[in-house]
């Protein structure tokens, strides 16, 4: 069986998603990361999705379901790198991915992550002006 | 309006979701839709290729490129003999996109699309068909 | 009434196409709306030669009302270039459909002398060939009008990319002036180079000025909000500024609903706010100490 590779640095989890999953394989790699963040109890978990071309309502749920399972066990979740043609489409589709936190690149989701997220809001959240 | 190539796929596993997406982008790069344009179809076609798989029972999808007064455009049509679709405008409402619910996903695809036609029979089947100018 | 029997067209064509081709060219270079800037006497010759030769080789066989059988086909493939040239090059339509037009002169002076005393036959042939150069000159002129609408199109393209830069305020900050009237296809393409610029850069603050916008619609407005919506799911922020009291009326009026989107009256507030988000200050050098001092 297949599994997407999560890698653990230092106190956080890094997935990396460069194929066109199947649906099974989202679901294999929601299971994963449950079983990794019990084990390890990181601070965060960072998704990079800067690979991939198509983000339908199904992985679009699976990131807000990953999202909520680490939240239960204690850690924030970011993804990071979606493409704009991907976000305009999102948009279109009417999908809010509440409850997960993005960013453009590694770089600045590895900065969210460490600065820690005292709000548990939905990314909608910001700091006052 | 002329109709310049067809293919048919059939659609019984979920690993055929996959393919239908790669062959439904092959196919708009051809025709000439842009970027987010090629993105839009191929998400959308994700999600009714998912129904036909899941809540079909199975089915087909037939691809139609598509030239009308040098427009081209592309054309989906999914077909499945499942349990058919109770209540299509309550379906089509974007309850069912963001929600854990069933997620049929069909409003959102609708307005990826520029023209979108479904057609459901109780314990008959359902037929969507979209479709994408250029 | 076969046409063999009837029209004497072809034949006249055969028979006196030198003299038709001086005769035409006289009159062409007689005509008020000669271009003789734009095109030399002795390219006019050229072309006119090698119209007046495909005419002939089409009156031969093809038909003598209907310039669309296949036939045809070799004058309409002359005439297409030969128009998109006349547009590219500043002619009007008029002048590019006399080339044509003026063919009519000529013929009809042949016509008359070889039908003699046949009045019936002449006005016969005189009508149809009148409609046969009318139906190629209107030819001329539309593809004349396809061309100019592809000049233009490009000509928009190009407009389009001038006037909607994307700027770089600072490390992290983008702005996007906008200036006048969007239409919905303009905002598209707009937005959509604005989020690639996003990614481009990794900015995650983003100003969309709209004081250069004169009035906003519902579609345009929610096209705004799409690319917020967008830039937001990526990782990004954005502010709008440059509200014009008119606009923000009619926000309220359509029903638009910013949500918590940061608006700011002016480019320049927007930026101290996009600075701050970013955790940066502006400060006052003390006195008037020239930078290098101490």
């Amino acid at each position: 069986m297949e599994h997407i590779p999560i890698l653990k640095m230092g106190d956080f989890l890094l997935v990396s998603i460069q194929v066109d999953m199947h649906d099974r394989l989202a679901l294999t790699l929601q299971d994963d990361l449950t079983e990794r963040i019990v084990q390890t109890h990181p601070k965060g978990v960072l998704i990079d999705i800067s690979s991939l071309e198509i983000v339908d309502s199904f992985i679009g749920r699976m990131f807000g379901n990953i999202a909520a399972m680490a939240r239960v066990l204690d850690a924030d979740t970011v993804v990071v790198g979606m493409q704009p043609a991907v976000a305009i489409t999102l948009v279109e589709l009417g999908l809010s991915l509440t409850g997960v936190r993005t960013a453009l690149n590694v770089e600045k989701g590895m900065a969210l992550l460490q600065n820690g997220s005292a709000d548990r809001e939905s990314h909608n959240g910001r700091p006052e002006d | 309006m002329a109709v310049l190539k067809t293919e048919t796929l059939l659609l019984r596993l979920e690993q055929d979701i996959v393919r239908v997406r790669q062959i439904a982008r092959q196919w708009a790069v051809e025709v000439g839709l842009s970027l987010v344009d090629q993105t839009k179809l191929v998400t959308a076609a994700s999600e009714l290729a998912r129904n036909t798989v899941i809540y079909g029972g199975g089915g087909e999808v037939i691809l139609e490129a598509l030239n009308d007064n040098n427009r081209r455009g592309l054309r989906l049509t999914f077909v499945d003999q499942g349990p058919g679709i109770p209540d299509i405008a309550l379906a089509l409402k974007d309850g069912y996109t963001t929600g854990a619910g069933m997620g049929l996903g069909l409003g959102g695809a609708k307005r990826l699309v520029n023209e979108f036609d479904i057609a459901s029979r109780m314990g008959e089947g359902t037929r969507v068909c979209i479709t994408k100018w250029k | 009434m076969s046409r063999e029997s009837v029209s004497k067209l072809p034949e006249i064509l055969r028979k006196y196409e030198r003299e038709l081709l001086a005769d035409w060219m006289e009159q062409q270079l007689a005509s008020p709306t000669l271009r003789r800037d734009l095109i030399k006497d002795a390219d006019l010759h050229t072309q006119s030669q090698e119209f007046l030769n495909l005419f002939r080789e089409a009156t031969q066989k093809g038909s003598l009302v209907d310039t669309s059988d296949s036939y045809w086909e070799k004058v309409r493939d002359f005439l297409e270039p030969l128009s998109r040239s006349r547009a590219e090059h500043g002619f009007t339509p008029l002048e590019t459909a006399t080339f044509v037009f003026s063919l009519k002169q000529p013929l009809f002076d042949r016509l008359r002398k070889e039908h003699g005393r046949d009045t019936e036959g002449l006005a016969e042939d005189l009508w149809s060939t009148s409609v046969l150069l009318d139906k190629l000159g209107l030819y001329t002129t539309e593809m004349f009008q396809k061309s100019r609408e592809a000049i233009i199109g490009r000509q928009q393209q190009e407009l389009l990319e001038l006037s909607t830069p994307v700027v770089l305020l600072w490390e992290g900050v983008l702005a996007l002036p906008l200036i006048g009237t969007l239409d919905s296809a303009r905002t598209q393409v707009v937005m959509e180079n604005l989020l690639q610029r996003i990614v481009e850069t990794g900015s995650s603050i983003a100003i969309i000025d709209i004081t250069g916008v004169p009035t906003v619609d519902t579609l345009v407005a929610q096209h705004l909000l799409k690319t917020v919506a967008a830039a937001r799911l990526m990782g990004a922020d954005c502010i709008i500024s440059g509200i014009r009291p008119q606009i923000a009326q009619t926000i309220v009026h359509l029903g638009v609903n910013l949500g918590d989107i940061t608006t700011k009256a002016s480019l320049a507030a927007a930026f101290a706010v996009a600075l701050q988000r970013a955790g940066l200050t502006v400060q006052k050098r003390a006195g008037n100490e020239p930078p290098n001092a101490r």
